[in-house]
């Protein structure tokens, strides 16, 4: 059924760190290939190696400039998928009930052998989070590695969704949100963890970190005293010289 | 948003197909079985047609079927439902007519009222989007139903009343127009609040995250269409809106001036429904700098 749930017992997604994100494009490479190599149809690429090529991705890494006030600008580099939102359109839109939230732990997921490729879940979404794949002609959408997180045949160290297990920043962390002390819930409250598009109304349960303030270079004085600044008032030749030129 | 062909050929077929079908059901125009042949002919032509064009952008149409199955949640699963359930109910009642010269007026009633509510569901698919502002409006059902109910007028040959529906359509379409073109920006949806940077400073694409297109700049951060917006719109407005209703008020009745009338009609609507979705600006396109 794609109607929503009131609520889901846990959940899950991903708190992704502004901060310390490098933009080494890792968990984008992690996510593709764990996900054409497990649940549901592989992710396609079209042309790969010609003019235009054009493929499927559930992750994607954007580079912004943010421009203060005063002062230099500072890159952010910005990944972005599925934010498992809490009041997903994507859910609701859906003919088929091939889109769907699960009750157990708000995995937002698709049913691929129900889906019929209208889109309409992904012209909802206002963050690019859904891709329709151009060779199965299903929707394709981060899964939160479904067939990771429970899986027990994977070493515990592994259930977690790929991408954050790759990222060699440890800029991905994954937990529940409805527990108040889980890792997730901490670092949001610590860090100020913020929605994207907030106004849309999708409450999304991933979260971002903002970058932290930049460090400033304090006054470095060690040799400040020999180097004081030439007299304001100078006097003799430089005083003349000064006079002199002034008239000019 | 990228017109395709499919989705404009659906919108404006069926619409005109479920307007006309309106008009037979409330028994307008009372003509003879044979006449009345033709005008269910046209009226199914259009609206079948049209819902079969539709289905050339799914991905996987042999499983149409499921589409019928979330109506509870679903403005497409809804819309679905009420074509087939409207096309049943007017079927049944063009067979009595045709083949019997028998109006079950009350049959015909429930027809013209699933023939409406189907334009008006087709029109939620996008009125509902709260990521295309320009859309998710008020005024995109009523341009839907202004223009399914002034088209249907015009093919079931009720000159007058098409006329003003289609004066009424010209108006409405302006309007539409005029506040579609800052709703964005009343909407507040910016690249500070998509990427929650704004607290820091001015925000701005410094690097994208692939360097070809792919399915989202494809199918919503359609901007290429933009260019001659101005004069389309003028094109859609004379030829939708002007001309027919020029036609229907001001000249004499004849076979001729009609078919002019409902050429130009589709024309325009062709226009306009590509300017619908042309113009129609995604949210996501904030994260790719372009709108
Ligand atoms: S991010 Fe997009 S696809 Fe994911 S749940 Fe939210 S609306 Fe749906
Ligand atoms: S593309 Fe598939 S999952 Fe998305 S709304 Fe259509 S049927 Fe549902």
């Amino acid at each position: 059924m794609t109607t929503l749930p009131t609520q889901t017992q846990k959940k899950l997604g991903l708190v992704i760190d502004l901060d310390t994100c490098v933009g080494c494009h890792a968990c984008v490479v992690s996510c593709k290939g764990w996900n054409t190599e497990n649940y549901g149809a592989p992710l396609s690429d079209k042309d790969a190696y010609g003019a235009e090529p054009m493929g499927t991705f559930l992750n994607r890494v954007h580079a912004f400039e943010v421009k203060p006030e005063v002062g230099p600008a500072q890159t952010v580099h910005f990944p972005k998928s599925c934010l498992h939102c809490e009041d997903a359109p994507c859910v609701t839109v859906c003919p088929t009930g091939a889109s769907y939230k699960r009750v157990e732990d708000g995995i937002v997921l698709v049913n691929e052998s129900d889906c019929i490729g209208c889109g309409l879940c992904a012209w909802s979404c206002p963050y690019g989070a859904r891709e329709l794949d151009q060779v199965e002609g299903v929707m394709k959408k981060c899964t939160l590695c479904v067939d990771r997180i429970y899986n027990e045949n994977l070493p515990e160290i592994d259930r977690e969704p790929s991408c954050v297990r790759t990222c060699p920043a440890n800029a991905r962390h994954f937990g529940d949100f409805a527990d108040p002390d889980s890792n997730v819930s901490r670092l949001t409250a610590e860090r100020g963890g913020m929605d994207l598009m907030a106004e849309m109304g999708t409450k999304p349960v991933n979260k971002y970190l903002p970058p932290r303030p930049k460090d400033e270079m304090g006054e470095i004085d060690i040799l400040a005293p020999l180097l004081a600044p030439v007299a304001a008032d100078p006097k003799g030749f430089l005083g003349w010289l000064d006079k002199a030129l002034e008239k000019l | 948003m990228h017109p395709a062909p499919s989705v404009i050929v659906f919108t404006v077929f069926s619409g005109l197909g479920f307007g006309l079908l309106a008009f037979l059901g409330l028994g307008i125009p009372n003509v003879g079985p044979w006449a009345s042949f033709a005008f269910f002919f046209i009226a199914f032509a259009c609206a079948v047609g049209g819902l079969l064009a539709s289905t050339f952008h799914l991905g996987h149409p042999e499983r149409a079927i499921k589409a019928f199955s979330q109506w509870r949640s679903s403005w497409l699963s809804r819309e679905g439902c009420l074509a087939v359930a409207a096309l049943l109910v007017m079927g049944l009642y063009a067979f009595l007519v045709i083949f019997f010269d028998t109006r079950i007026g009350l049959l015909g009633y429930i027809g013209a009222a699933l023939s409406i509510a189907t334009i008006y569901a087709t029109s939620m698919i996008y009125a509902q989007l709260k990521t295309v502002p320009r859309w998710n409006t008020a005024l995109t059902p009523v341009y839907f139903l202004v223009l399914s109910i002034g088209g249907g007028a015009l093919l079931a040959g009720q000159v007058h009343l098409a006329g003003l529906m289609l004066a009424l359509a010209g108006a409405v379409q302006v309007i539409t127009w005029m506040k579609g073109d800052t709703r964005f920006e009343e909407r507040g949806h910016t690249l500070e609040t998509a990427t929650g940077l704004g607290f820091m400073g001015k925000v701005r694409l410094f690097e994208g995250p692939h360097t070809s297109a792919n399915y989202l700049m494809k199918e919503m951060v359609h901007v290429v269409g933009r260019k001659h917006s101005q004069k389309l719109r003028v094109i859609a407005l004379v030829f939708m809106s002007l001309v027919p209703s020029i036609i229907l008020l001001a000249l004499p009745a004849g076979h001729f001036l009609a078919l002019v009338a409902v050429v130009s009609h589709i024309a325009g609507t062709i226009a306009s429904r590509w300017l619908f979705f042309a113009e129609a600006e995604h949210a996501v396109g904030l994260y790719y700098d372009k709108r």
